[in-house]
């Protein structure tokens, strides 16, 4: 009993994101338990806020999360992946900077309602992921080939949105969704990630996409002989990491008010893609564990924060990184998975003999 | 020469083989049958290394030997050519029958072709080394597949079901080819459904149910009937005249055409038809291999695109774009490719059986876990679908089972017009036997069904009206006495 539940355990998906994580907390519990002291202050503006580690990684791991969520139903849909989200982002976060503050870069008070910025960058995010939607779909480019010409591109066109100058948004409330609300001390980006994790739970239990993106990604010609239409599938799986990707570009322009074309999301869509990975979902489409990728994002999250902490340079980071990505990315292949299932299979089987035997 | 002694492998709850036995001789065509599930791929599989086995012992030449690679079965002379063509499409003949040797032949191009042909030539096979393996027929691929086991001196050569995408001129061909190579003392191991051709070909079978041997027989000691028994585990009268026990439908509507189509016309190239079926009543499309059928049926479904012609349904005019029309008029299609068309591999029992009625109830209408289960549970039972449960992937289960499951998924969105394509290639005879009593109960309640087969005899115990087809037209149409063997071949032929 004991040994199916331990079998149980270890071949849900979740088991090896959940795993990394608890390494990662007991590393860091080792060698530093104040790593985990979280402690109330205030910040410059006088208002409380929670920091410490863990709030870090809960508050920077965000834009990740959110990402995770739209490229895990690409990957599954069109078995590729959309490199040009760190691009869309800039693109996207370049309109809101456009939409608040007008022609004039430095104004006294900005020019359109917040909301207003926020829902123009969704409709440009959503047609980003239109265009690629398109060529994967229509024109059955290959997914990294067809999102590379917005990745090439993304960071030029979001310059040229500005006129290549770097506006900023006067108005403070802007600053609330990248950092904390008065009054709240808890970072608003955690509200923002449960928000669109309550709004993706839904859609999977309300609708049929989670299914459809599933078998269009498993079998896309018997999926069409059941009626369902793979073209347009795969099309709205790139139309929503678009909107993951506006929210995403809301949350890093909010940060700092302004925007820096050649370094906003930089390198973000391979840790998306990464945090997809980490979370067990085959990168060539078909089944996926949403809450995989997202855990799988806050790991990757943590690892940064934990090098951070373990003062190592940045310029080194990302060295030190993929060693890491390369042991858990081994360890949540398929191939390993079914090597660790059997594994402890035999010792459930050994042991049954062993108790027949008495 | 090749002894298999007690064989034993389990599956996570599954004993596929239980002290199975098996022995074959130098220059023996030796038959394995079974139905699906019995373990004959199972026992293929370990004696090509790609199962490790968990009990028993291997004698090859009278040495033990131990295989744990399809690479150590492969040096000892044991090769496979399974039912789907393993080899690359996108590379030449002599490439694929000599790449992964090693020992530098495919380095040297001119030698390797020149070698290639002579090959070719002395087992008549009729491909150039050069061409590219994937202008060549399936027949003379699966050839190919042979020519490159047997030119790396194999000693037991395993065919996987070789027939099952083949005509009967290319399975002659294919016999041919076989006799040939027992006249050279290799031993064959032939896995099949087909009755018909174990006994043209074979000079033992080996039966094998449940896991377990039944036993090993001289083919002149085993009557087709006994055989099937055996395989069934049951004396049965297996292929009577099922058409006979079946009530059919007599409702008052039984003269209603359910379908009409008039000129229809798909991009598949086949020539326009016309065709029509009445509530309740089984008909067929027939001919050959490449004739057409499929392609009249999925002109019908929407599954090809359709560039001409008229569909009514009820006597109403619709237009017919795609699947999700023909499954909105009540149309189902059970598609001839299992594999590429019918199953969604890593999905579950529950999501495969559910999908079609799901995508018919619509985007934002999803069904409930409980329901999805309880839709699962009761085609499971209803079709005695063989699964260790509804969760299962449905790409673990063997064939007969898996097309259980796609008709389970056809059956669950209670079509009034069912198209059966081939629904019972490569599945073994028990099951064979339930799928055609089934379209006649369903008929007998007032379905109308299309059946597609290439087994002449399978149509004739099955169908009421049968539609010939040459060269991608309709030539013809039989019923009442016309339906006949003789009448069909010579329909079929042309000509009187």
């Amino acid at each position: 009993m004991n040994r199916q539940l331990l079998k149980k355990i270890t071949g849900n998906q979740l088991f090896i994101p959940l795993l990394a994580l608890i390494l990662l907390a007991l590393i860091n519990l080792i060698a530093d338990p104040s790593f985990f002291k979280v402690t109330l202050g205030t910040n410059n503006a006088g208002n409380p806020v929670l920091s410490g580690s863990p709030i870090t990684i809960l508050d920077y791991g965000s834009e990740l999360a959110i990402l995770a969520i739209g490229m895990t139903l690409v990957t599954a849909a069109s078995g590729g992946q959309d490199i040009s989200v760190g691009a869309t982002i800039a693109i996207a976060g370049s309109v809101m900077l456009r939409v608040l503050c007008g022609t004039n870069t430095r104004p006294d008070t900005i020019q359109a309602p917040i909301i207003v910025a926020f829902l123009v960058a969704c409709l440009v995010g959503m047609l980003c992921g239109a265009f690629n939607g398109a060529l994967v779909s229509i024109f059955k480019i290959q997914p990294m080939i067809a999102t590379l010409i917005m990745f090439t591109a993304g960071r030029s066109i979001a310059a040229w949105i500005n006129n290549n100058e770097l506006p900023i948004v006067p108005d403070p409330k802007f600053q609330y969704f990248g950092g904390f609300i008065p009054g709240i001390p808890i970072p608003t980006t955690v509200f923002i990630v449960i928000l669109c994790v309550i709004v993706m739970s839904l859609v999977l239990k309300f609708t049929n996409l989670g299914l459809y993106t599933q078998a269009v990604g498993i079998n896309e010609k018997s999926s069409r002989l059941n009626g369902i239409n793979p073209t347009f599938i795969k099309f709205i799986t790139f139309v929503i990491l678009g909107l993951c990707v506006a929210v995403a570009a809301l949350i890093k322009v909010s940060r700092i008010a302004t925007i820096n074309y050649s370094v906003i999301a930089k390198d973000i869509e391979m840790d998306a893609i990464l945090a997809v990975a980490l979370g067990g979902n085959s990168l060539s489409g078909g089944k996926f564990n949403m809450w995989a990728s997202i855990l799988g994002a806050y790991v990757i999250q943590f690892l940064t924060t934990t090098l951070y902490k373990f003062n190592v340079q940045s310029d080194a980071l990302a060295a030190y990184k993929a060693v890491v990505v390369i042991i858990l990315v081994v360890f949540s292949a398929p191939k390993v998975r079914e090597y660790i299932g059997q594994f402890t299979k035999k010792l459930s089987s050994g042991k049954a003999v062993k108790g027949e035997a008495k | 020469m090749l002894e298999m002694r007690g064989i034993n492998k389990s599956f996570p709850g599954v004993r596929a083989l239980q002290n199975v036995d098996f022995s074959l001789n130098k220059g023996e065509i030796h038959a394995l049958m079974g139905e699906n599930g019995a373990g004959k791929s199972t026992l293929i599989k370990v004696l090509t290394g790609v199962y490790s086995k968990d009990g028993g012992t291997i004698n090859l030449d009278g040495k033990v030997v131990s295989i744990h690679s399809p690479q150590d079965a492969q040096n000892l002379g044991i090769s496979t050519v399974y039912q789907e063509i393993t080899l690359c499409p996108n590379l030449t003949v002599a490439e694929n029958m000599f790449i992964g040797r090693g020992k530098g032949q495919i380095t040297n191009w001119k030698k390797m072709n020149t070698d290639a042909d002579k090959i070719l030539q002395k087992l008549d096979i009729p491909a150039k080394a050069t061409q590219q393996l994937a202008s060549c027929s399936i027949a003379v691929q699966q050839m190919v597949a042979i020519a490159r086991a047997v030119d790396m001196n194999c000693k037991v050569l395993i065919l996987d079901e070789p027939t099952s995408s083949l005509d009967e001129l290319e399975v002659e061909k294919l016999f041919g080819l076989m006799r040939d190579l027992k006249a050279t003392g290799v031993g064959i191991i032939f896995v099949t459904h087909f009755l018909d051709q174990v006994y043209e070909v074979c000079d033992k079978i080996t039966v094998l149910r449940d896991g377990q041997l039944v036993g090993e027989y001289e083919i002149k000691d085993l009557p087709r009937v006994k055989l099937v028994a055996k395989m069934l585990g049951k004396e049965m009268d297996d292929l009577s005249d099922i058409k006979g026990e079946k009530g059919t439908y007599e409702g008052k509507d039984q003269d209603e055409k359910i379908f009409e189509a008039e000129g229809l016309q798909s991009n598949a190239g086949i020539k326009p038809f016309d065709f029509y079926i009445k509530k309740g009543e089984v008909n067929g499309f027939t001919g050959l291999l490449g004739s057409g059928r499929s392609e009249c049926v999925r002109a019908i479904f929407g599954a090809d695109r359709v560039i001409g012609g008229k569909v009514k349904v009820h006597g109403k005019e619709v237009k017919i774009n795609g699947p999700l029309d023909a499954m909105k008029n009540g149309i189902a299609y059970l598609p001839e490719d299992r594999k590429i068309d019918g199953i969604i591999g890593d999905l579950s029992v529950r999501d495969n059986i559910i999908l079609a009625l799901q995508v018919l109830k619509g985007f934002f209408k999803p069904f409930s876990k409980a329901q999805a289960y309880a839709f699962a549970d009761e085609y499971i039972k209803k079709l005695n679908i063989k699964t260790a449960s509804a969760d299962t992937p449905i790409k673990s289960l063997s064939g007969g089972n898996q097309q259980k499951v796609i008709l389970a998924r056809w059956l669950l969105m209670h079509p009034e017009y069912l198209i059966l394509d081939e629904p019972t290639r490569g599945i073994d005879v028990g099951t064979k036997v339930d799928i055609q009593k089934l379209v006649l109960d369903l008929a007998s309640e007032g379905m109308s069904v299309t059946f597609i087969s290439s087994e002449t005899d399978e149509m004739l115990r099955t169908c009421s009206r049968l539609v010939v087809m040459r060269d991608r037209k309709v030539v013809g149409e039989l019923s009442g006495e016309d339906l006949t063997q003789a009448k069909i071949m010579s329909t079929i032929a042309g000509g009187d």
